[in-house]
């Protein structure tokens, strides 16, 4: 009842523990697959060495984190491509 | 042959050595033979929530370094004759005690005492490891709050990592005014969260830092809520089936006419 009522004044979504709850989800998705910042940021300059031989990637935007939906983690990479290479650069 | 039971929780401060001190008092009151051992050496604390900081002659460091006989470190509890306390030593460091005396410890407690309850420390390094060494079974504490859910969530990876499975959990402080009005986690949204089996849930109670000051136990006050959350936690781990405890506030109308006159 007193649920019903929150989402009716939309404090469902306002209320702190879901806030609570939400960060904790995160959070926990990077313990569980212990993923630690560096190892995401090592990751993160490979990707960038990688696609750099295919096209020009804007490195600064790139955004690299892990994410869960229901029962999944996914790696999502964000890359924001500036321009395409005509043919692979051998490095 | 009893049971070794840890009581851990990765965080400090949400409840471990009153837990394992309430659950040590239940059990010992339904006339189990009980030993309380407190495994956070160097930061001694469950004998002065039990009352007994005065009769400590040797401790645990004693007992793994041979210094006395297991016997002669026990302290008897004040009011029960089956429940002993075995403490831990203040001047030294975790790495006085190494996992292979625990585990050994742990054996030769459980060929007398029905329960063997550790209080283990707060963290994830030696003393958590000293800690569960020599158990058979987990009980995680945590509170309704994100670091709490956090840090009992790493100790659930561990303790299954250390192949004690299937840890079970109790939820601290918990307020159902917060939960109602959508500002704590509930129990559901803890169950959710971490996944494993609850044990009980212990409303928030001034009663707790009463008998605490004390030197006493809640679970032997009858009046209290957090005394009853903890009679029911004893009978679920002595085998009985005993619903979860009603937390919510009495009734609408007969609460506010309680209010009038000044009850609450």
């Amino acid at each position: 009842m007193l649920d019903f009522l929150n989402r009716f004044f939309g404090r469902e979504t306002a209320s702190s523990k879901n806030v609570a709850k939400e960060r904790l989800r995160l959070v926990l998705v990077h313990d569980r697959a212990n993923v630690s910042p560096e190892l995401l940021s090592s990751l993160k300059n490979d990707l960038i060495k990688v696609i750099s031989n295919y096209m020009e990637i804007d490195e600064k935007a790139l955004e690299v984190s892990l994410d869960s939906n229901d029962q999944q983690v996914a790696l999502v990479a964000n890359i924001p491509v500036k321009r395409m290479k005509r043919t692979k650069s051998l490095a | 042959m009893g049971e070794v039971i840890v009581v851990t929780s990765g965080k400090g401060g949400v409840g471990k050595t009153t837990t394992t001190a309430n659950l040590g008092t239940g059990l010992a009151s339904h006339g189990k033979k009980v030993c309380l051992v407190d495994a956070d050496i160097g930061l001694r604390n469950l004998d002065v929530v039990m009352g007994l900081e005065n009769r400590i002659v040797f401790d645990i460091v004693d007992v793994t370094s041979g210094v006395c006989r297991t016997r002669q470190a026990l302290i008897k509890d004040k009011r029960y004759e089956s429940l002993h306390l075995l403490p831990a030593a203040q001047t030294k460091d975790k790495t006085a005690v190494n996992p292979d005396q625990m585990r050994e410890l742990c054996e030769e407690l459980k060929q007398e005492f029905d329960f063997v309850i550790i209080d283990c420390p707060a963290g994830i390094e030696q003393g958590f490891k000293n800690a569960i060494a020599g158990a058979d079974k987990a009980i995680v504490v945590t509170t309704p709050e994100v670091s709490a859910v956090r840090d009992a969530d790493r100790i659930i990876g561990l303790l299954e990592a250390a192949d004690l499975r299937e840890p079970k959990l109790i939820i601290n402080r918990y307020r159902t005014k917060m939960v109602n009005r959508g500002d704590m986690m509930s129990i559901d949204d803890m169950n959710e969260i971490l996944a494993i089996d609850l044990l009980g849930v212990v409303p928030e109670d001034e009663q707790v830092v009463v008998t605490t000051n004390k030197g006493e136990t809640v679970v032997r006050d009858d009046k209290s809520q957090s005394g009853q959350a903890y009679r029911n936690i004893t009978r679920r781990i002595l085998g009985e089936n005993v619903p979860l405890l009603n937390l919510e506030e009495p009734g609408g109308l007969l609460n506010a006419l309680r209010k009038m006159i000044g009850m609450r």
